[in-house]
């Protein structure tokens, strides 16, 4: 089954443990600077958000890519980037409309979100369950479950 | 590893900024952070040093597991001596900022002499510079966080800044960082004001390594599960925040209302977390909007609110209409309770105050409780008010005064002396409840006995974070204790001290030790950092600290006089509630604390206990 990382804003308390968890996957180092995924804080109005490549199946990053150095791994669908390709050209962070690949100056090379291979630490370090990994073809399910809940419960109680 | 094992030493009067290595060996002794930083100061200033001259240093410090996936691990501090209280300080901030310093690659930022223009130090990873900060002075602590982001072009700088209430000398500043997570009591924000520096602004990308990765990875884990399935730190804090507390505390009889007359107040319930939950009749929305975590941290008791847009304060008024942090329970109660205010919003509105000025809603909530007891008595007039009607219960005086406070105008700068310079000059030094020039938080003495303990013998004045028999007293965590009595008090407030030191000096969060012990923090630590660190070694830790900062408090002129409550607390019995009839017992432990401590009968730690603990 193909999974895909869902992110329910509402939940995020803006702790960062994940930016944690993807640097120290990532770069064996705890920094968030170096984190794949991001969490926006917009303090005037209460919102945390955390933000990440949604792994596009027709994806803009890898169409520019002019040595094809992004290429999609068949078990988990991620758009995963050869640093022994990767000439950091930054025309993928350019192509990519939402600004999910960037460019490391310490690496010279592009890095993105690779889903970890398929485990990605991000969600198992979320504590609140804001980032998950679910079936790619039921992302909503639990949006659903929520809203069934919530507008069959009214008859239930007149019955 | 985990230490960066590098400070970055800036010196205002020179405008030098210089790297030097950390000592190491003074590491393994404190650890980090309140510990470290504290022996830092203690070798390099005089404790008799005018709190607010360029000789009085300020150290910002991160401990060893800051910027680490150990749950809360963001914290840091500002160690200096206090402009409120005169005695050691050492307040303790989480957000974001501590991590971004530790980031960048530092331990701590050690801050001396005085700036002739005003300033600010921005740094990023090895990169420091002192930058001109004109623009941003006489503005507050969004406008210049927002004003230096905007700047540099850089909206991922993590900045600690004063507001104006800092750079007028409001004696109980603080220092901001992230909008509204502040290094809040004892005037820290004060001194950082004395010398003309405006903020400090970070960013950090060198990142943090730790000694046993694997090791550390499962201990972290495991920690984070043991928060997770504890009630405190899995359920009551994540689920209302601090303010789970105001019920609870007072119907123990244990909230201090209107300056301390009473132990229960009648509108407790109106400021508690249940009432931020509540729909609004306005607009049928809650106060409360979300909970908001401090770095690294897996409880998430802070709060986000906003005030409801048609109140007085805010609804002519857009730039308030939005959200920011509190309500948290020691503010709840010090600008409620102890002003006898039970108007949310009103409650709300000052909170964003102390947010956007940077000044500790404790002291301030206190010291308007204390003048509006003497407004009542006839000790001072509208005369002196310059026409507030300074009345207990009176949200319109509690709001217009946060903001004149905030700038140190009108009464407001009389407000900013803290209640025991306030009411020194009013010939009523009695009406200030406060140690050591600092205001008691939301527990009262006569009812939970350990916590007049806690606070006579704190070293940064009255303070419920150096000790929290709370937590024992009424929580019953890790055992519980009955809150009037007075026998074992002493064992328990030591205990909690010595604890309390080690935690401060490692980068975690204190609310973690509702649901951690020692056994929990040790193996943290010690696969973070080179030595073993055993819980043992941390108590001893902590009780070096303890030691330390006492006797920096005595080479500053402070004797055991001063571990002493207002008479309030020791003569006039709680009217209300379990500890009706009840004063402080503190004359009965105090001496039994002093002996336990190893120390004199007038509160000196003696020779042998000196060299016991290796000071």
């Amino acid at each position: 089954m193909l999974k895909s990382l869902q992110i329910d804003p509402e939940k995020c308390t803006g702790c960062l443990q994940c930016e944690l968890a993807c640097s120290y996957e990532n770069e064996g180092i705890f920094n968030p600077s170096k984190s794949r995924i991001k969490v926006f804080n917009f303090h005037e109005q209460g919102r945390m958000v955390p933000y990440t490549c949604t792994q596009c199946d027709d994806a803009w990053c890898m169409s520019a890519c002019p040595v094809d150095a992004i290429s999609v791994d068949a078990e988990t669908g991620a758009k995963v980037v050869s640093d022994a390709a990767c000439v950091g050209c930054k025309v993928c962070t350019i192509a990519c409309p939402f600004g999910t690949v960037n460019y490391n100056a310490s690496s010279g090379k592009v890095i993105k979100c690779d889903l970890c291979g398929g485990d990605p630490k991000c969600a198992s370090a979320c504590p609140t369950d804001a980032i998950t990994y679910v079936d790619a073809n039921w992302t909503g399910i639990d949006k659903m479950r929520n809203w069934a809940a919530k507008t069959d419960s009214g008859s239930q109680a007149e019955a | 590893m985990a230490w960066a094992r590098n400070i970055l030493r800036v010196n205002l009067t020179k405008g030098t900024c210089a790297n030097e290595p950390l000592n190491m060996d003074w590491a393994q002794k404190y650890l980090g952070q309140r510990g470290l930083a504290t022996k830092y100061l203690v070798e390099e200033t005089d404790p008799k040093v005018d709190p607010l001259s360029p000789d009085n240093k300020m150290i910002m410090a991160t401990g060893p597991l800051t910027g680490t996936c150990a749950s809360t691990a963001g914290r840091y501090s500002v160690i200096t001596k206090g402009a409120l209280t005169g005695a050691i300080a050492c307040s303790n901030s989480g957000g974001y900022f501590g991590n971004e310093m530790k980031n960048a690659g530092y331990d701590m930022i050690i801050i001396e002499g005085k700036s002739e223009k005003p300033v600010y130090l921005f740094v990023e990873d090895d990169k420091a510079e002192l930058l001109d900060a004109s623009a941003y002075w006489g503005t507050s602590c969004w406008d210049t966080e927002e004003g230096i982001k905007a700047k540099h072009q850089d909206p991922q700088i993590r900045v600690a800044s004063i507001g104006i209430s800092g750079e007028v000398g409001v004696k109980f500043s603080c220092i901001v960082n992230d909008m509204h997570r502040a290094a809040g009591r004892s005037g820290v924000g004060t001194v950082m004001g004395s010398k003309n520096l405006k903020a400090v602004a970070i960013r950090g990308s060198v990142g943090v390594k730790v000694d046993d990765p694997e090791k550390f990875l499962a201990a972290t884990a495991a920690g984070k599960e043991v928060l997770s399935e504890n009630p405190v730190t899995g359920q009551g804090l994540p689920a209302f925040g601090t303010q789970v507390l105001m019920n609870v505390i007072n119907e123990s009889g244990a909230l201090p209302t209107r300056n301390h007359k009473e132990v229960q107040f009648e509108g407790a319930n109106n400021i508690s977390a249940e009432a931020m939950a509540e729909a609004r009749p306005g607009d049928g929305k809650a106060n409360l909007l979300t909970t908001a975590a401090c770095f690294g941290c897996t409880i998430g008791c802070g709060r986000i609110s906003t005030v409801e847009r048609s109140h007085y304060t805010v609804a002519e008024r857009p730039e308030y209409q939005i959200a920011s942090g509190g309500l948290e329970y020691e503010a709840a109660w010090a600008l409620g309770a102890a002003t006898g205010v039970d108007d949310i919003n009103a409650l709300t509105f000052a909170n964003f105050i102390c947010n956007e000025q940077g000044f500790d809603p404790i002291s301030f909530g206190a010291t308007v409780g204390a003048a509006m007891e003497m407004y009542e008595t006839g000790v001072i007039s509208d005369k002196e008010t310059g026409g507030i009607e300074l009345k207990f219960g009176s949200a319109k005086a509690l709001t217009d005064l946060a903001e004149l406070t905030g700038k140190g105008e009108g009464f407001g700068a009389e407000i900013g002396l803290g209640s025991k310079r306030l009411c020194e000059k009013y010939g009523k030094p009695e009406l200030s409840m406060a140690v050591k020039g600092q205001e008691f938080p939301a527990y009262d003495a006569r009812s939970i006995q350990g916590m007049g303990l806690t606070y006579a013998t704190s070293n940064r004045g009255a303070c419920h974070l150096r000790s929290y028999t709370v937590s024992s007293e009424i929580l019953g965590v890790p055992e519980k204790t009955d809150p009037t009595a007075i026998e074992g008090k002493a064992g328990l407030v030591m205990a909690f001290q010595d604890a309390t030191g080690a935690v401060d000096s490692s980068g975690l969060c204190l609310f973690t030790t509702f649901a951690w012990s020692l056994d929990d923090i040790a193996p943290q630590i010690d696969a973070a950092c080179e030595g073993e660190w055993t819980a043992e070694r941390l108590v001893e830790v902590g009780e070096r600290v303890w030691n330390l900062e006492r006797m920096y408090n005595i080479r500053a002129g402070f004797t055991g006089a001063d571990d002493t409550l207002p008479k309030r607390l020791l003569k006039d019995a709680a009217k209300t509630g379990p500890a009706e009839g009840k004063v402080s017992g503190l004359g009965k432990m105090l001496p039994e604390y002093y002996e336990l401590r190893g120390w004199t009968a007038d509160g000196v730690p003696s020779n042998e206990t000196l060299e016991r603990i290796a000071l």
